[in-house]
């Protein structure tokens, strides 16, 4: 008997002819993601991936949770491997259960909920087999039947209960027979990687990290620009979206973070324009910034958190003067999406807690009382022709410092 | 010129030099467990004592009513908590103030929540309590009052003797916590004679290690301890000592005691300074800490300035202060102090705190009252929002 973790991906396998490229990639952040936790060998087949560690002492739940952060994984399962062979299979089969019904807390939940099972001393499973190995002499149906009475027999505290059961006990018997009794969903969508790179505008709060984490789940390698306004933010500010990005990292594989000094542009749109347009301008100013560091670092596209409605500065009014700074196609992947949609996501995500640190709070200077939540692109345009933009932003762009996180 | 003004030594302190070497020669030679019954044991438990002695020395006491613990906070904890704990029927009224450090004002909160009957004690305009609400407040079964003597926001100083001699009036059985973290080492404190039963010190305020404070609890007073184990400091504290960190708190009280009053008229004329400085000039401003308060604390509100961006601009030039509390500028709440005090809203928005030690210079005032001239008109809210109006 072996241990080993099964991956299984879905959406990759519509993908045709691409699907080598997907896998090759989904192999390469699987093993990106377990460095540093020993030897393993990674295997794909039939639509699987089986990872076999080199060492006994090998961390498993520790690999699985890594694992449930790589996008494009679906589930995964912590497996016994045992020889295709009916007597192997009862005897482990048996071992395992006892095993996992001995684990505190892990099924105990559903019965003490309301469920049946552990309020009486007993769990209630059943067995569900697949047969992919047609030269295994027995057929699905039975293989569950005999394999039930079995377990039934030999490990105390049982009961079969096909309808609703506390656990199932999955058999599939391939070359090889894998039992489990657990499946650990992830968050699937597609390998990091496989679909061109995104530079995300992260400002701190709680959406753009959100924002970047759903093109990334769409397979987007991601890249982040961060607009400081230091001494009129604190320099924490400038910590929490690294911190933030470290967390993205954790998904996205590695980040390249571009910090952008953004006091100059900030103060003279802030002296020479009007109070209400001055988010919009703002906005405008940090797209051409973001467009042209894009450029220069092969990203296609530009990522924001902004979500139809949600202030001022995102009415469609607002976002279509935005828009209008930039030629590359913006990506707004919480376009519709409610306030509470996006914080659900945060917390999964765990972005959420480093996203309320309230670090950002001072450059409420810079907020005018009632902005235009109607601006007219025409007289954005006259307001930025009284700055010098273009050189302002030449120097932004120059006095930018890049690191790379999760590397 | 110096490569740096730190003004903000009521949130810490630079530890001195002769501190950070001894500890750093405890902790590499003296590592014995003060419990242990070999010779290691013995010099490290020596140590302790020793360090104990020096603070209740400074304060008039004896070594036996000193208690180690992590700091201010725990200290304060300990006092009030501890003492209820172990005084059930001294009562269920306590009394404190609306100005409190956080390490005391959560503890009330938090006594309110176990059914206990709470007064908080208003102030005026000077943040000083009002004596004849206090007199109105005490009742049979007021078990406990807690004060801090040095308001570590403003500097504003309560007048304990004649809190005291209320209490004795009024109910002899209550008990004074004084919270004395920003007094400890400015002014002179002799808590058995000022009437006070608990009093709490923290190290790190006097150029001390950060992670040591003491509790004074005078002889008679009972508390019970707040986690148990090892029965260490009197049964009070459990936990092995620091012992390194209260060798650095003994030679750092020392150190600080040598020279108070010649700090304290230090800190009293570049008070004056910044004080005078400012009035010279067109900044428009107010200060938040009375005449009377210890002058190493200095509150300064300036008009139509957002305090955080103040002290960013200052720190650009190396120039460290406060926004009201260090502990509390995280929060969006606004200073409960000066809204105790009744200072506008807006004028608690530009609060700044700028917070002395002996170490700083004359200099270093007459540099930082030039970097205000330099920075405020640039970052006056007004300015910028008229000129985008004209536009």
């Amino acid at each position: 008997m072996k241990k080993v973790i099964l991956v299984r991906y879905g959406e990759i396998m519509l993908k045709g002819l691409n699907r080598p490229v997907f896998e090759s990639a989904l192999m390469r952040n699987i093993k990106h993601s377990l460095s540093g936790l020993g030897k393993t060998a990674i295997r794909c087949s039939q639509a699987r991936i089986y990872i076999e560690p080199g060492q006994d002492d090998f961390d498993f739940e520790g690999a699985v949770s890594r694992l449930t952060k790589v996008l494009g994984i679906v589930s995964v399962s912590i497996v016994w491997k045992v020889a295709s062979d009916f007597e192997e299979i009862k005897k482990y089969s048996a071992e395992m259960v006892r095993e996992y019904i001995s684990k505190p807390g892990r099924i105990t939940a559903k019965a003490s909920a309301g469920g049946p099972g552990a309020s009486d001393g007993t769990f209630r499973f059943k067995v569900e087999t697949k047969r992919g190995n047609k030269r295994f002499p027995m057929e699905s149906p039975e293989i569950s039947r005999q394999l039930g009475g079995y377990l039934l027999k030999s490990v105390p505290g049982l009961k079969v209960d096909v309808n609703d059961p506390d656990f199932v006990f999955f058999v599939e018997v391939r070359e090889h027979t894998y039992l489990y009794c657990d499946i650990i969903p992830a968050f699937g969508g597609l390998p990091v990687g496989t679909s061109g790179k995104g530079m995300l505008l992260l400002s701190g709060g709680i959406d753009s990290p959100v924002a970047g984490w759903m093109m990334a789940k769409r397979g987007m390698e991601i890249e982040a620009v961060h607009f400081h306004t230091y001494p009129y933010t604190s320099e924490r500010a400038r910590d929490k979206v690294i911190t933030l990005a470290k967390i993205m990292a954790q998904y996205c594989r590695r980040i390249r973070l571009h910090i952008v000094p953004f006091t100059e542009i900030q103060l003279g749109i802030n002296d020479r324009c009007p109070q209400e347009y001055l988010t919009i301008l703002m906005r405008r100013a940090m797209m051409m910034i973001s467009e042209k560091i894009a450029a220069q670092n092969g990203a296609i596209a530009l990522i924001t958190g902004e979500s139809l409605g949600q202030v001022a500065s995102q009415t469609a009014e607002a976002m279509a003067v935005t828009n209008n700074a930039v030629s590359m196609p913006v990506f707004r992947p919480l376009i519709g999406m409610d306030k509470n949609e996006v914080v659900e996501i945060a917390r999964k995500i765990d972005t959420y807690e480093t996203s309320i640190l309230p670090y950002e709070d001072c450059c409420t200077v810079f907020v005018a009382k009632h902005p235009r939540t109607k601006p007219k692109l025409e007289e954005a345009q006259e307001y930025e022709s009284r700055l010098d933009l273009e050189e302002m932003i030449e120097r932004a762009i120059r006095d930018t410092e890049t690191m790379t996180i999760g590397d | 010129m110096a490569s740096e003004i730190y003004l903000d030594n009521s949130a810490t302190t630079r530890q001195y030099d002769e501190v950070t070497s001894l500890m750093a020669d405890v902790a590499a030679n003296n590592y014995g467990n003060p419990s242990s019954l070999h010779t290691r044991g013995i010099e490290a438990e020596r140590i302790v004592s020793g360090a104990r002695e020096t603070i209740a020395a400074l304060l008039g006491a004896q070594p036996s009513e000193i208690y180690f613990t992590s700091g201010g906070t725990e200290s304060n904890n300990l006092a009030v908590i501890g003492y209820l704990d172990a005084n059930p029927r001294k009562g269920r009224h306590v009394i404190t103030t609306r100005i409190e450090h956080p390490s005391v004002l959560e503890v009330f909160r938090h006594l309110e929540s176990k059914g206990y009957k709470v007064d908080y004690l208003d102030v005026d305009g000077n943040g000083r309590i009002i004596p004849g609400q206090l007199e109105e407040k005490i009742r049979p079964d007021t078990a406990l009052i807690g004060i801090i003597l040095v308001n570590n926001e403003t500097g504003t100083m309560q007048d304990i003797s004649r809190i005291a001699a209320i209490r004795d009036a009024l109910n002899p059985q209550t008990v004074i916590h004084a919270d004395a973290v920003q007094a400890f080492g400015k002014i002179k404190l002799t808590p058995a004679r000022s009437g006070i039963g608990l009093m709490s010190l923290s190290s790190h305020k006097i150029h001390g290690p950060k992670g040591v404070g003491a509790l004074y609890v005078s002889k008679g007073i009972r508390i019970n301890p707040l986690f148990y184990g090892g029965g260490q400091e009197g049964l009070i504290r459990s936990g092995t000592e620091n012992v390194p960190g209260i060798a650095g708190f003994g030679l750092a009280a020392r150190m600080t005691a040598e020279r108070t009053q010649e700090n304290l008229l230090k800190a009293a004329r570049l008070k004056q300074m910044l004080i005078d400085g400012l009035a010279s000039s067109d900044i428009e401003h107010r200060v938040n800490s009375p005449g009377d308060a210890l002058p190493y604390i200095i509150n300064i509100s300036f008009k139509n300035v957002r305090a955080e961006v103040l002290l960013h601009h200052l720190e650009q030039r190396r120039i460290f202060v406060s926004t009201g509390s260090a502990c509390s500028s995280n929060k969006k709440n606004r200073s409960h102090v000066l809204a105790a005090m009744n200072i506008s809203q807006e004028w608690i928005d530009g609060a700044i705190r700028f917070s002395l030690s002996h170490q700083n210079t004359e200099e270093e005032m007459r540099l930082t009252t030039d970097a205000l001239k330099d920075i405020i008109p640039v970052i006056n809210i007004r300015k910028k929002s008229r000129a985008g109006r004209n536009i």
